[in-house]
């Protein structure tokens, strides 16, 4: 057990340090001075751009060898200085993605979630059954073949500005303030309503068909056929089969969380969610690119975190991988 | 039943998902093949009288804020995205084949060190990848995005070729060849290839219709080509420019719903493919 967790907690932080260093690389390998990328936007704003270009250059150490700028930047990372914003200045990057977080994940852990319970329990249900799978199935996969922007601009669309019943941007109403009453609670939720009907819709679509792929698998092994050869009702079969197939749907979870944030991503934005998101392409459209790194670095951290607890969550689903671990 | 001797041909042409989904192609290849013959303007051409005109005799599919033409857009809007989708669905196969191949072929610490940083690639979401590599490219063209999505798309090839190889490299028409003295090389393309052709031309047709999605995503959040039109860039326009609250609906419904068909009918063709070359998988 301690052998695979902690051989596991290695792979994790290996792939963190290799993102944060994409992440220190990338700017450094492209066409251009940096910092003058930086500044040639701030220019508009800022009055002194040579002692502007100077305190830049000192702080990301550009007159340093390479090395030290890296580990200048390890060092400033350690301390939780992702830099400073230009278009939402003064605010650092820092509070502005941590301001941001909440909203995504309240939009994308329930999407993910529920879109997984749900399609997997409607592919088991389809599988093998000639006419629910001939209706249902040519559906889901222009689901899954949606843009998450497109079906989110269809229902802005049409829920939102043609018949009026959702609000169609931001997270709650301009009037309110956050608060823990009531009637912020139902605006808040007014406004989810739609985001997550996109991420929601698109994905499930994915997770039934590959239940209904995998449940046909499983109903042709030949644990299924024993079982049906003893007299086992069908639905006693489908339920040993479902167990059986639930396994690499999970470990499908784990990979298409990568997927998913293209549609929280673009989701965000139709929506004018504040979160990541938006806070992202709003910071392409402004170049301003320590919010756009700040966010990349925020992205990879929670796809990192659900990865590794689905790697937990696996010792407690798979017998299997409890059984090999107690043997170590 | 004379197609009965080719039994692959026999199920093909049965296979409803694959005729659907080869219907669909096809429909789109002579859109973006014919459709020039019939497009008057430039994607940036100032063609209507009206700017945002709804559906008209002269513009077919109306016209954008700006007054271009939108069939014109949608027309060359759609070559683009097949060629993004082509190119980078090459690259990503390309890639994680080769990758896949001989990881899986050499193996030992050379497949260990394969594996490792693919399985680093495989957790790091390729979107914000691919978002931190366009944010800094001064010049953006439809080739260079065909690019960055293939050379951030390839991880889960590799890992599944890996897995294919290593299967195949057990058998005995293989372990034969290696005895004879036959190179790796050779054995890889001449062996292990031909065996794995069918699971190829799938994860090419998947990577193809990734590649669009993630185009259209990089598009629409203000990555797209800087110059030149694609579907995806269509839809932020109309976005930009309020046609969800203003009601232009076909700024946004054309593109989308291509984009939508085009994919899905790729979904298709894979999961046709997949029927007709495993018996299991087929309607009973």
């Amino acid at each position: 057990m301690k052998k695979y967790i902690s051989r596991k907690i290695f792979m994790y932080l290996l792939t963190f340090f290799v993102a944060i260093s994409i992440n220190w690389l990338i700017p450094r390998m492209m066409p251009g001075d940096p910092i003058l990328n930086l500044i040639s936007k701030l220019s508009r704003q800022a009055t002194n751009n040579a002692r502007l270009y100077a305190e830049l250059n000192q702080k990301f150490g550009m007159d340093k060898p390479l090395f030290s700028q890296y580990l200048l930047y390890l060092k400033n990372l350690t301390q939780g200085d992702l830099g400073q914003s230009i278009i939402f200045y003064p605010k650092t990057v820092a509070a502005i993605v941590s301001k941001a977080l909440p909203y995504s994940l309240t939009l994308t852990i329930p999407a993910i979630l529920l879109s997984f319970l749900v399609g997997n329990y409607l592919g088991a249900l389809a599988a093998r059954k000639k006419m629910l799978d001939n209706t249902v199935l040519p559906f889901w996969y222009v689901l899954t073949a949606t843009p998450y922007l497109w079906l989110s601009m269809l229902l802005a669309w049409l829920l939102g500005s043609k018949l009026n019943l959702f609000p169609i941007s931001g997270a709650y109403s301009f009037s309110r303030l956050p608060s823990a009453t009531l009637s912020f609670v139902l605006d808040y939720l007014h406004h989810w309503v739609l985001p997550f009907a996109s991420i929601f819709f698109v994905q499930l679509g994915g997770w039934a068909i590959g239940m209904r792929n995998l449940i046909i698998y499983e109903l042709d092994a030949d644990y299924s056929k024993y079982l049906r050869a003893l007299g086992a009702p069908d639905k006693l079969v489908r339920r040993y089969a479902y167990r059986n197939a639930r396994l690499p749907q999970i470990t499908g979870l784990a990979v298409q969380l990568g997927v998913v944030v293209v549609g929280a991503i673009t989701t965000e934005v139709v929506f004018g969610y504040p979160g990541i998101g938006l806070i992202l392409a709003q910071a392409i459209l402004g170049q301003d690119y320590f919010v756009v790194q700040g966010a990349f670095l925020m992205v990879v951290l929670c796809v990192l975190g659900a990865n590794f607890f689905i790697d937990i969550a696996y010792i407690f689903i798979d017998p299997r991988v409890r059984h090999s671990m107690i043997g170590d | 039943m004379r197609l009965k001797d080719n039994d692959i041909l026999h199920y093909a042409l049965r296979n409803r998902k694959l005729r659907i989904g080869l219907a669909i192609i096809a429909f789109f290849m002579l859109v973006m093949l014919a459709g020039p013959l019939f497009a008057r303007w430039e994607a940036r051409e100032r063609a209507g009288l009206y700017p945002s005109a709804p559906p008209n005799s002269t513009n077919w599919m109306g016209t954008t804020k700006m007054k271009e033409d939108i069939f014109s857009q949608f027309i060359f809007g759609t070559q683009s995205t097949f060629l993004i989708g082509f190119l980078a669905g090459c690259i990503g196969t390309t890639i994680g084949l080769s990758i896949g191949f001989f990881a899986g072929y050499v193996g030992g610490w050379f497949d260990e060190l394969l594996m490792m940083l693919t399985n680093i690639l495989l957790v790091i979401p390729s979107i914000a990848l691919l978002i931190i590599l366009a944010a800094y490219l001064p010049y953006r063209g439809v080739q260079i995005q065909s690019v960055i999505i293939g050379c951030t798309a390839w991880p889960w090839v590799a890992r599944a070729v890996r897995s294919q190889t290593l299967s195949l490299k057990q058998r005995g028409f293989v372990s034969l060849a290696r005895i004879s003295g036959v190179s790796p090389l050779r054995i890889i393309f001449e062996d292990i290839a031909p065996n794995m052709l069918s699971y190829v031309v799938m994860v090419f047709i998947l990577q193809f219709g990734g590649a669009i999605l993630y185009a259209v995503a990089l598009d629409f959040i203000g990555l797209g080509p800087t110059r030149g039109i694609s579907l995806g860039l269509m839809m932020q326009e109309a976005f930009q420019n309020n046609a969800l609250q203003v009601g232009y609906w076909w700024w946004f419904i054309p593109s989308g719903l291509s984009i939508t068909l085009i994919v899905s009918g790729l979904f298709f063709l894979n999961t046709g493919l997949d029927e007709v070359f495993n018996p299991k998988l087929r309607d009973q």
